[in-house]
């Protein structure tokens, strides 16, 4: 039976999670040649630890999905994820990294030098997170049902422990090479079966993908609008989302975090290369998908269908181990940035109880809203967290940045206001209480495109109207933010 | 429900909570004084509350800003048309009317600034409508040091507003004083921070040299090298700049000081590392693990009679000092654990050193690291440190990865 395999991969992957985090196997040089313990991460290994954390279920089953279903206008998606990173590139990577900051709560306390701001920052940092959580464990309660035949729900509560245990237990280390052997496994379980299928679909006499307009489900009323709502919450949130802030921190300075990112940009490129093609053939060979069934399935049905016998089982046993990967790796990432916001910001005292305690809060709210919340289409649901971090954190580190004249309450006033609407829209959506079609659900399931605008312009406005609140530290800060460590260091004295 | 319902909604709950805050204010208003006592305690109660609300401004000295910010206050207590402070060379501020008085009042004070007494006199002014007549300046001074006038204005003489000026200008003097005590005693932390940084032992000096000078015949290579490592070193413990350094740095210094101690002592001392690269650029307080190696090595080959130095191998029987030296990633910190098999130290003896009663000799530099740790990070974040008599020792330091002001260079 091809379940067999597959559980076996899945297995496999859940054991190797528990045992890295779980029992502390330090993967660090040992080595009493202090030349190699003292070589900081290469941007291109940082690089594609970041990959590994980045890419989620969303990038590995929800695009295949959505081009399935909609069509090659959803290669929006891939794009979007992308180019988000060029973003971060121009504007924010080398001076973040030169603020010394870990966290984004960090980088709002040393920049406006308000606790307050810095307390309402960790606040989107949990929401953000968990809204980018329920859409991982989703996926994983999918994937297990499609492999298994399992309840739903197993799915979600397997990654759910899996993460809580492996990160409780671990503590909250971030191990580089883990996480790069991540981003090569991903790359693996998608690259090796679509060569086959290619070679499959070539057998089949190649024959022609075609995307009418018959076949496709509308996707929204208002493609346009959706499509731009896409286009601002991907370009400008992937700044923002808490676990791929930290891993600039590694970087050794700012030169590096910009070649880290620029390295990222190709990394992360050639995956997303992949789904597209998942998705045009499960056109082919899976079109009872379109209508009704999980499309976000076609990735894991592909292989049995169009190889099949043993060859298929084994392809399929390595998509489902990439895509547990995917999930774990990600939910890992999140859930540590969310219970270090918890147990460094909410919590009264810090500690390693306090941790293991914040972690099972960090993954109790989204294992919630996974099991009670209607199922969006993974790819769609990830999209909301990046409309919150857009509209809340692009504003804050964009000016924060780049404008010197940015105060305390500006900062407060633009988060309140723009992330907490998009947070508000997303939540409606979710909730189901506004349904399409029509203009008000299109609003709030795609809110960036003037939620974005709002939190830039509460911010800009109220900080012109407290110039007095300007923090006394601004000019040390920009001065820090914006010149090469050489200069500011000293060293030239 | 509706989009549009929701929005009432949350309209609704915004107008609530506004509604909410503006109450609060309201019954959190401290009682007015009109409430209770006599109209003489009203007086008193008015004097003190506008004293209060002054006195914050003056307690950051004698400057344009917090004269600024106290002058309205400093007059509303006088009670005059105008008042004026000035520091020993120009008007800072000018509260009330008749402004252009500001411009002569500089050369009417000059005696005053000389001599430091209470002086008086008439504005002659020009301008027939112009209400300010005459003036009372008083000093403002500190250790006897004049720092700068107050100046109140009236339309006629008056003892009483020359009596209310002269204590009112006590009572900023007072301020001004204390002020100036706040500022010696961050000087006198910062002056306590600059001598905690930790010191190179003139003993390292001397015994590095010294090693160095025995292989300048035998291996002059070796000896050039260990010269420039000694160089390094110094270079980057007398540095003056930044009290912060980042991971990488310090670890680059503690490899050059154990280069010199082997070169010392030879195979005697094997040292392992364990460095995870994730927490290399951690900012961390300049030369603060440094110490704790040179700690450990102390304790390490402490007992064992001081070899010669040529005799690099290890006598039979005796087992190598052996050092490690480990970086752990922990979420929002970083764990630096030093570890050694050496003589250990009675928990007791370490509790009185780490307390500041050890004497001078013994172990000044963990006291010292453990200071400036708690100095920087807190109290949460001082050594933790293992150790017995015969059990070696294991010093485990917390470093966060961020904490405001803490910028490696």
């Amino acid at each position: 039976m091809s379940r067999t395999y597959a559980v076996a991969a899945v297995a496999a992957v859940v054991l190797a999670t528990v045992l890295v985090g779980g029992f502390g196997l330090r993967i660090s040089r040992t080595t009493s040649d202090f030349y190699v313990a003292s070589r900081t991460v290469r941007p291109r290994l940082n690089a594609a630890a970041i990959s590994g954390e980045y890419l989620s279920a969303a990038s590995f089953l929800g695009i295949a999905g959505l081009v399935l279903v909609h069509g090659p206008d959803m290669l929006w998606y891939p794009v979007g994820y992308t180019a988000g990173y060029l973003v971060l590139l121009v504007f924010v990577a080398a001076p973040l990294r030169r603020s010394g900051a870990y966290t984004l709560p960090d980088f709002a306390e040393g920049r406006l030098e308000s606790r307050q701001v810095r307390r309402l920052v960790s606040v989107f940092v949990a929401a953000a997170g968990w809204l980018y959580l329920v859409p991982q464990l989703q996926g994983a309660g999918l994937t297990l049902k499609i492999l298994t035949g399992a309840p739903g729900w197993l799915g979600d509560v397997l990654v759910a422990s899996v993460v809580v245990i492996a990160v409780a237990a671990g503590g909250m280390r971030s191990i580089t090479f883990v996480q790069v052997f991540q981003y090569w496994l991903k790359l693996t379980a998608l690259l090796v079966p679509a060569i086959f299928l290619v070679l499959a679909w070539q057998d089949d006499g190649s024959p022609r993908v075609t995307f009418d307009e018959q076949l496709s489900v509308f996707r929204a009323d208002h493609p346009l609008y959706a499509t731009y709502g896409l286009i601002v919450a991907t370009f400008l949130g992937t700044m923002g989302l808490p676990h791929v802030v930290v891993r600039f921190y590694t970087s050794p300075n700012g030169r590096d975090a910009r070649r880290t990112t620029v390295a990222v940009l190709a990394l992360i490129g050639v995956f997303y290369l992949l789904p597209p093609v998942y998705g045009a053939l499960g056109r082919l060979y899976a079109p009872e998908l379109i209508h009704g069934g999980d499309a976000d399935a076609a990735v894991l049905l592909l292989p049995g269908r169009l190889v099949g016998g043993l060859g298929g089982d084994l392809l399929g046993a390595l998509i489902a181990g990439g895509a547990f990967a995917a999930f774990l790796s990600t939910a890992s990432g999140l859930t540590m940035a969310v219970a270090g916001v918890i147990t460094q910001d909410v919590l009264p005292s810090r500690g390693v109880r306090h941790f293991r305690l914040a972690t099972v809060l960090a993954m109790c709210v989204p294992l919630a809203g996974s099991l009670m919340v209607s199922r969006v289409p993974v790819a769609d649901s990830v999209g909301m967290a990046f409309a919150v971090s857009a509209s809340s954190f692009c504003p804050l580190l964009v000016l924060g940045i780049w404008w010197r004249r940015l105060t305390p309450p500006g900062a407060i006033a633009g988060l309140l206001l723009g992330g907490g609407s998009a947070f508000l829209s997303v939540a409606i959506t979710v909730s189901g209480a506004v349904r399409p079609p029509g203009w008000p659900h299109a609003l709030l399931a795609w809110p960036a495109v003037w939620s974005v605008p709002v939190g830039f312009l509460a911010m800009v406005l109220v900080s012109l109207a407290t110039p007095g609140r300007i923090p006394a530290g601004t000019n040390a800060a920009m001065t820090r933010f914006h010149l090469p460590e050489a200069l500011t260091s000293g060293r030239h004295r | 429900m509706t989009g549009a319902g929701y929005a009432v909604l949350v309209l609704l709950a915004l107008l609530l909570l506004a509604a909410g805050f503006l109450l609060g204010r309201r019954t959190a208003r401290p009682l007015r004084t009109s409430d209770v006592g006599t109209p003489v305690e009203h007086a008193t109660f008015e004097t003190l509350h506008t004293a209060s609300l002054a006195a914050p401004p003056l307690r950051a000295g004698l400057t344009e800003e917090s004269a600024r910010r106290s002058a309205r206050r400093l007059r509303s207590l006088l009670g005059t048309e105008a008042l004026c402070l000035t520091d020993r060379e120009r008007v800072l501020v000018w509260d009330g009317e008749g402004e252009h008085h500001g411009r002569h009042v500089m050369d009417q004070v000059r005696d005053l600034l000389a001599s430091g007494r209470d002086t008086a006199f008439h504005s002659d002014c020009d301008d027939l409508d112009c209400p300010l007549r005459w003036a009372v300046a008083v000093p403002l001074t500190v250790d006897n040091r004049v720092l700068g006038t107050l100046i109140a204005y009236a339309p006629r003489e008056s003892a009483v507003l020359a009596r209310a000026a002269g204590e009112v200008a006590r009572w900023v003097c007072v301020q001004l004083e204390l002020a100036e005590l706040d500022r010696s005693r961050t000087q006198l932390i910062e002056a306590e921070i600059r001598a905690l940084r930790a010191q190179i032992s003139p003993h390292f000096i001397f015994n590095s040299l010294a090693a160095i000078a025995s292989f300048v015949r035998t291996d002059p290579e070796r000896a050039r090298e260990l010269l420039l490592e000694f160089a390094d070193f110094t270079r980057y413990s007398f540095r003056s700049h930044g009290d912060f350094t980042t991971l990488a740095d310090e670890l680059h210094s503690i490899d050059q000081y154990l280069a010199l101690v082997r070169a010392r002592f030879g195979e005697r001392l094997a040292v392992t590392l364990q460095i995870a690269p994730e927490v290399l650029p951690v900012a961390l307080p300049f030369l603060c693990l440094q110490p704790l190696v040179e700690n450990a090595v102390k304790h390490g080959l402490e007992g064992a009679v001081a070899v010669p130095r040529d005799a690099g191998s290890v006598p039979a029987g005796e087992t190598p000092t052996r050092i490690t030296i480990s970086a752990f990633d922990a979420g929002s910190e970083a764990e630096v654990v030093i570890e050694d098999n050496g003589t250990g130290m009675d928990p007791e003896r370490l509790r009185h050193i780490l307390r500041g009663e050890g004497g001078h000799s013994t172990g000044i530099g963990l006291l010292n690291v453990d200071e400036r740790l708690r100095q920087v990070y807190g109290d949460d974040y001082g050594l933790v440190i293992e150790t017995g008599i015969g059990a070696g020792m294991k010093i485990t330091v917390r470093l966060p990865k961020y904490r405001a002001g803490v910028h490696g260079s």
